[in-house]
């Protein structure tokens, strides 16, 4: 029928306000494409893995899942171990990532248990829970490392004599994985085994969607009583989801930090959460619904904003502090909007009906 | 005979203090239909629940009694326990995953698989699923089932006579069925497709799965089954031999009273004048399309739309409300409605009891008050006190309960009180609530879409009854669809058949049957 572009547009509003918005601010910024491009491959490679993770759990119907924070505090906790026992380069890389699985699947389990708790309301539970770890995440690197848990080198603690620095170095960790193997195309720098990575993990979620587990998921995300009647578990299935969640997002993290060269120990994982789950929605995602294309859609376009938004804006009105502004204003903004669309069109069908926008 | 595949000894249940079933006794033996029938809310629902473990039983506190599968005692908690045992259940209201296809849904939970070198490491759960052979399997017991479903469309858009047969592939496709429950399946279908849906209920018990069917349609029970257990307010009051008994001795069993049947006389006195005129409408509704389709109705007529199911009778009121999308000009009393805002009509007194009333007919986990009186006080504002003028307005509860109570008594809801939750009630029940909020605003123009789906036969006659009443006594325009032509003959002035997403004519309710059915075929092209 007639109104097909129509509804085609609007379902894909928020990257085409992306495009437009990138496509004016590029030139204003006067950026060589040589210089976009290696900056867009720097990103790419550094979060769409983290990005990737949140895949699982919108298709069990969870959300959008800031548990995956809990995640990123458990690769820190990895990283920090590595650096303190000296082991850098790939080994290391690998070695923290192993130990941040099972600090990811305990904290993975938690979280999905006290979802399970307040089923229709995970975004929200999921973030005040991201809270909370926190703050247990501070009472640990602030004030047990060192007395309880043993750390060797001075250079990484507090002068006081326990709790971890601000900054963490990893020198000699960094970007380790990215120059193993890189090439450089036309003057753009191609770190081809990061590449590899993120395509490995592309090809392990396709997988997954095929697996008894992943179509197990998909029909609890749809309908949880209907599920249950066919004998599934529920509950179960539902915290494996944010288990796997959690654990990629330790790996992600690590990958992030390693591309970087240091961890901001209280600080780095704190808005990641919201910059990935903002980056899938700029991608095209909704509350329940996200595909691998969305992921790469978002990475680009979110991040090609920042690095070109600052640079227009500073133009415009000669201040550069307006990018840092401009980076919190819209990530909460997108969200704000997605989350808003995404209710108004859960609701429409009932609207109708009822005249009101009451909760079913 | 051969032994009882299943026994249930002294069932007893209750939900938050009022007990629904007393001391239940239940056999089936090999290959036998047994029909369960009884008044909307006697308690079919809830003793088939128990015997498949569902939720909503155990979250009530469980059940009293015994039951035994094979002679032994089992214990049946959840689902998951039914399944094993081989208990199989097609439940009232669709228990389908809507963004599935229906090979998926057939082969949900049991899909076959293929090992791979991760679940070996990590467990069956990450084996892949075997598409091709889900495919299979779904296919050949779709063919079972004699209807030509589409294996690879998604439950959200099939035409709903569709999603009955998907559920009913489903358990056919089960190996270890041996107790298969059927909870309303033709409900639903239309005539033909529940004759083809009885066939192949037949056929599965003569492989020696028995069966317990559900259905208000008496004369189904007495071309199925062997045996017919009537209940009436949670307990059992006849167990007999199908040969036995007849219709109007079920029916005296299960209401205590007789019922009649006939189709309306012309009234004399109808008005010409036109209230609504639809000209070249157009709706997109899954399975019920509408396609260029026009109908005058006359006003304060009671007009009948039949049909078989997917010609698009039911797009009709959905298109116009404003549900589905829609295009064309409706024209109420001289003035354009605009189709795609449901305040549109309803700001016009126009209301719509919908076939759909779990997804937009009621608010579950609210009180029968507030599903009954909501959209009135938000459309018309009215059950409101106002204070200071019209600066604050808050609910007048002792009105709504007055006029809660009212609809409860007029339409014989079966609940513990106004107060009650939707959800809480039988499925029968759930459908009376629908009619009563329609009411409840008021109409001047009424659509109503399948108003008897799940209704036992003495509320029937009960809700017909009040749409007569209502017609009458308020002058509002009905417009009725339903799949029942007889029953759209017992009420209807005129009664107009959809064919092909569109009208194929339309005659006065003393018309025969016969020639009903001609247009419904096609074979009478007007
Ligand atoms: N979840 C519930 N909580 C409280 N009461 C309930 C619940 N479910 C059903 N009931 C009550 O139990 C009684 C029996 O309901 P049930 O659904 O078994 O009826 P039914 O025979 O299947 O009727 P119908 O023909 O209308 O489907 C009804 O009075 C109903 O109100
Ligand atoms: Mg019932």
């Amino acid at each position: 029928m007639k109104f097909d572009l129509k509804k085609f547009l609007a379902d894909r509003s928020v990257p085409i306000m992306f495009i437009i918005i990138c496509s004016v601010c590029i030139p204003l910024s006067g950026f060589s494409t040589g210089y976009l491009l290696n900056e867009i491959v720097t990103r790419i490679v550094r979060n769409t893995f983290l990005i990737l993770s949140l895949l699982i759990p919108i298709m069990a119907g969870m959300g959008l899942n800031f548990g995956m924070t809990l995640g990123a505090m458990a690769g820190e906790i990895a990283l920090i171990f590595t650096s303190d026992w000296q082991i850098w380069g790939i080994p290391g890389v690998v070695l923290a990532m192993i130990l941040s699985i099972p600090i990811s699947i305990l904290l993975g389990t938690l979280c999905g248990t006290l979802l399970n708790k307040s089923k229709g309301r995970e975004m929200i539970t999921s973030y005040i829970i991201s809270f909370f770890i926190n703050g247990i995440y501070q009472l640990v690197v602030l004030y047990m490392m060192g007395p309880i848990i043993p750390i060797i080198h001075e250079a990484i603690k507090l002068p006081r004599g326990y709790g971890i620095r601000n900054t963490v170095s990893l020198l000699n960790l960094r970007q380790s994985i990215d120059n193993l193997i890189s090439i450089n195309v036309f003057g753009v720098k191609i770190p081809v085994l990061s590449f590899v990575i993120i395509i490995l993990l592309c090809l392990f979620i396709v997988w997954f969607t095929k697996t008894k587990l992943g179509q197990d998921m998909r029909a609890v995300g749809q309908n949880m009583e209907v599920a249950r009647a066919a004998g599934i578990n529920v509950e179960r299935t539902r915290v494996l989801s944010i288990v796997m969640s959690t654990v990629l997002a330790g790996f992600g993290m690590i990958l992030y930090l390693q591309n970087m060269g240091n961890i901001a120990t209280y600080s780095s994982h704190s808005q990641i959460g919201m910059f990935c789950i903002a980056a899938l929605l700029v991608g095209g995602a909704s509350v329940d619904k996200a595909s691998i294309g969305n992921v790469f859609l978002g990475v680009i376009l979110f991040h090609l904003m920042f690095i070109v938004a600052p640079k227009a804006g500073t133009v415009i009105t000669g201040d550069s502090m307006i990018g840092e502004y401009f980076r919190v204003f819209i990530s909460y903004g997108v969200i704000t909007l997605a989350l808003v669309m995404y209710e108004a069109k859960k609701h429409k069908k009932k609207k109708m009906a009822e005249g009101s926008d009451d909760e079913k | 005979m051969s032994e009882n595949v299943l026994e249930m000894k002294n069932i007893q249940k209750s939900y938050y203090g009022t007990t629904v079933l007393h001391d239940i006794n239940l056999s089936l033996k090999e290959g036998e239909i047994v029909g369960l029938v009884g008044e909307n809310g006697a308690g079919k629902s809830t003793l088939m629940n128990i015997l498949f473990g569902d939720e909503v039983i155990s979250s009530t506190g469980g059940y009293e009694g015994e039951i035994k599968m094979f002679g032994k005692t089992v214990h049946i908690g959840s689902s998951s326990d039914a399944l094993r045992l081989g208990i199989g259940m097609v439940h009232q209201e669709f228990s389908l995953i809507p963004g599935f296809t229906a090979t998926e849904n057939i082969l949900f939970n049991r899909e076959p698989i293929k090992t791979n070198f991760v679940s070996n490491v990590f467990g069956d759960r990450l084996d892949t699923l075997d598409r091709k052979k889900m495919r299979e399997v779904a296919k050949s017991a779709i063919d079972k089932v004699g209807v030509k479903i589409d294996d690879d469309m998604l439950v959200s858009v099939m035409p709903v006579g569709h999603k009955q047969f998907t559920e009913i592939a489903r358990e056919i496709s089960k190996d270890n069925l041996k107790v298969l429950i059927l909870d309303e399946p033709t409900a639903v279908l239309t005539e033909k497709e529940a004759s083809t849906m009885l066939e192949s209920i037949k056929s599965l018990a003569s492989k020696g799965i028995a069966i317990v069917f559900i259905s208000h349609r008496l004369n189904e029970i007495l071309d199925i089954c062997n045996r017919v257990v009537v209940i009436r307010d949670g307990y059992v009051v006849k167990d007999s031999d199908i040969d036995k008994i007849t219709v109007e001795e079920i029916t005296k069993q299960m209401i205590g009273r007789e019922v009649d049947t006939k189709a309306r006389k012309t009234r004399s006195n109808q008005s010409n004048d036109i209230i609504m005129s639809i000209k070249n409408l157009y709706v997109d509704m899954p399975g019920e399309n509408v396609k260029n389709l026009s109908l005058d109705v006359r006003d304060g007529e009671i007009l009948g739309i039949g049909g078989l199911a997917g010609q698009g009778k039911l797009g009709i009121p959905n298109g116009i409300m404003g549900l589905y999308d829609a295009e064309g000009e409706v024209i109420y009393k001289n003035e354009k409605i605009n189709i795609n805002d449901p305040m549109s009509s309803l700001s016009r007194d126009i209301a719509f009891v919908s076939e759909d009333r779990r997804g937009v007919g009621l608010l579950l986990d609210e009180s029968l008050e507030w599903n009954i009186s909501f959209l009135t006080m938000q459309v018309k504002n009215k059950f409101l006190k106002n204070l200071f003028g019209k600066l604050i307005s808050f609910r007048d509860n002792s009105e709504i309960k007055n006029v809660t109570d009212n609809y409860i008594d007029a339409l014989n809801i079966k609940c513990t009180s106004s107060k009650q939750k939707a959800k809480e009630l039988s499925g029968g029940n759930q459908q009376k609530v629908c009619l009563a909020k329609a009411f409840a605003m008021n109409p001047k123009f009424l659509f109503v879409s399948e108003p008897t789906r799940g209704i036992d036969v003495g509320a029937k006659a009960l809700v017909l009854d009040a749409l007569k009443d209502y017609n009458e006594k308020h002058g509002t325009t009905v417009v009725m669809i339903s799949s029942e032509i007889e029953e759209l003959r017992q009420i209807c002035d005129r009664i107009a058949i959809v064919s092909d997403g569109k009208i194929a004519g339309i005659y006065d309710a003393s018309e025969s049957v016969e020639k009903f059915g001609a247009l419904m075929i096609g074979a009478n092209a007007a």
